[in-house]
């Protein structure tokens, strides 16, 4: 399977993985295509959110839209992180091979499920 | 990118032998007659073929009116099945195999179950056995042939091939093995394994890609597959692949003159490295036979990682294998043969295949036994947040 490079620099030297102890967003999302696993952990505060961490079972293309994702999303408002799609993470890595865009598929998924279990903490309705 | 290449995938192919290139070479250009044809020219190429074919039979056992050469393993197993298939359909339609074969046998086995045959999956244990005892009772008035590969290309686990056979004659049943993964690795002898029909393929043995052959035993009743010339006794019509089965033959008797040599230095290869990576690295788990397996096997699952992200990782430093997950149509796809001995998803995608063979050196397996633990580890950091 042929990656770009930043495919390949973020999936070796992948950005903001961990947990955040203190995170007021989690989730663990699967999918059910490939059995991919991704658990995100969002700081939030006013509306913005200021840290982010992540924990991904999946391929190289996985790990690299799940570390390209984050870094995407930290500092943005939540409305900006729930605008982000899978093509938008897929193009920020400079492509993916067509078989592995579903990968990048679960970086999403998991966004918009923190920011909505988040909503729901708040007494909000979900988007 | 590494510059260098630590290639442990000999199941999936080999590099072709310098001695069998050079046995090969002048079938190109100075010896390069049709075999068919009646001048002196072709004499040579027909001396060839009948050399070939003898190296071929004496590797099995067999004669060499019972070597029949084909364009590869696939072939070889199309052929079997869909040619014994067709000739005994008024003795019966069904086939026994069993869940762990190659796809060259299951799609074939599809094939003809959309033709009116029927076909029975027999199922393996944990350790990617089959049980001779459950070939039997699956026997019925209906049986035409029995296909169980001598050893399976994943986990290399090698079936109790003479007691099948046994049981199959023992009935009256026609018995066929795909040996693509055994032969060069596990000593063959058509009657004392009472096999009618083998399958085998030049590249698995550092033979040239795109040969093969099928024994058939004197007598077995199969259908011609390709039909056209007189080639093959008229049964495997086409203008010999010359050069090719030049190679097979000088390729397989290269592998099977030191068998034993072979394997025991491979053996030991895999068996320091196994020994060494179930001390070194926390759950990991074999897949496959512990002891009746192929000499260069080796088929490890790490729990709690992406064998496809290990593969790319390890790619990086130039080392080539395989796993049991691909997850490249957007589809799950566990390997079948790890979902038959009932190893779950979650361990399956996380194999590793690594098959040793003639490139494999000490120096290789200490790198892999260097590098592979810190690629687990890594991995495992990144899905669980830490090793």
């Amino acid at each position: 399977m042929q990656f770009t490079e930043t495919v390949m620099d973020h999936f070796t030297n992948p950005r903001n993985v961990g947990v955040l102890e203190d995170a007021d967003a989690f989730v663990e999302v699967g999918s059910s295509e490939c059995g991919d696993t991704t658990a995100l952990y969002l700081k939030i505060e006013e509306g913005r959110i200021v840290d982010v961490r992540f924990r991904t079972l999946g391929c190289a293309a996985a790990i690299a839209s799940s570390s390209m994702a984050t870094e995407m999303i930290k500092g943005k408002s939540l409305e900006e992180a729930w605008a982000l799609t899978n093509r938008e993470v897929a193009d920020a890595l400079g492509g993916l091979p067509e078989p592995k865009m579903h990968c990048s598929v679960l970086a999403e998924d998991a966004i918009r499920e923190a920011i909505n279990s988040y909503r729901e903490k708040q007494g909000l309705e979900p988007w | 990118m590494s510059e260098k290449i630590y290639y442990f995938d000999h199941a999936a192919t080999t590099p072709t032998h310098p001695e069998v290139v050079a046995a090969m070479l002048p079938y190109f250009t100075e010896h390069f007659g049709n075999p068919s044809s009646l001048y002196g020219l072709a004499d040579e190429s027909r001396e060839a073929v009948t050399h070939a074919r003898g190296q071929v039979a004496d590797a099995l056992g067999a004669s060499p009116g019972e070597i029949f050469f084909t364009a590869g393993g696939t072939e070889s197993d199309n052929w079997a099945l869909k040619g014994v298939a067709l000739a005994n359909r008024e003795k019966g339609d069904h086939i026994i195999t069993t869940a762990i074969e190659h796809h060259a046998i299951l799609h074939t086995c599809e094939f003809l179950e959309r033709q009116g045959f029927s076909v029975t999956y027999l199922p393996v244990d944990r350790y990617g056995m089959v049980d001779p005892a459950a070939v039997e009772e699956a026997i019925t008035d209906r049986t035409i042939l029995v296909s169980v590969m001598t050893a399976n290309n994943e986990v290399g686990t090698i079936q109790p091939i003479a007691e099948i056979g046994a049981v199959a004659h023992k009935h009256g049943v026609l018995f066929h093995t795909d040996a693509v993964q055994a032969v060069g690795n596990v000593p063959i002898d058509v009657d004392a394994m009472q096999i009618d029909l083998l399958s085998l393929s030049g590249h698995k043995f550092y033979g040239p890609k795109g040969t093969g052959a099928l024994y058939i035993r004197d007598g077995v009743a199969i259908e011609t597959f390709v039909h056209g010339g007189g080639q093959e006794k008229g049964r495997r019509a086409g203008t010999e692949n010359l050069p090719g089965l030049v190679g097979l033959g000088a390729a397989i008797k290269r592998a099977c003159d030191d068998i034993h040599g072979h394997t025991a230095r491979v053996a030991q290869l895999r068996d320091r490295f196994l020994d060494e990576i179930l001390e070194s690295v926390p759950e990991v788990t074999l897949n496959g036979h512990p002891t009746e397996r192929l000499p260069g096997n080796i088929n490890i699952s790490f729990a709690g990682i992406d064998g496809e992200a290990l593969l790319t990782l390890l790619g990086m430093q130039g080392v080539c294998a395989s796993t049991g997950s691909a997850c490249s149509s957007g589809e799950e796809t566990p390997s079948h043969v790890l979902t038959a001995m009932g190893v779950p998803p979650s361990l399956a995608r996380a194999s590793l295949r690594l098959s040793l063979g003639d490139l494999t050196t000490e120096a290789d397996v200490d790198f892999l036994l260097d590098t592979l633990p810190d690629a687990v580890a890594r991995l495992r950091r990144l899905s669980r947040g830490h090793a």
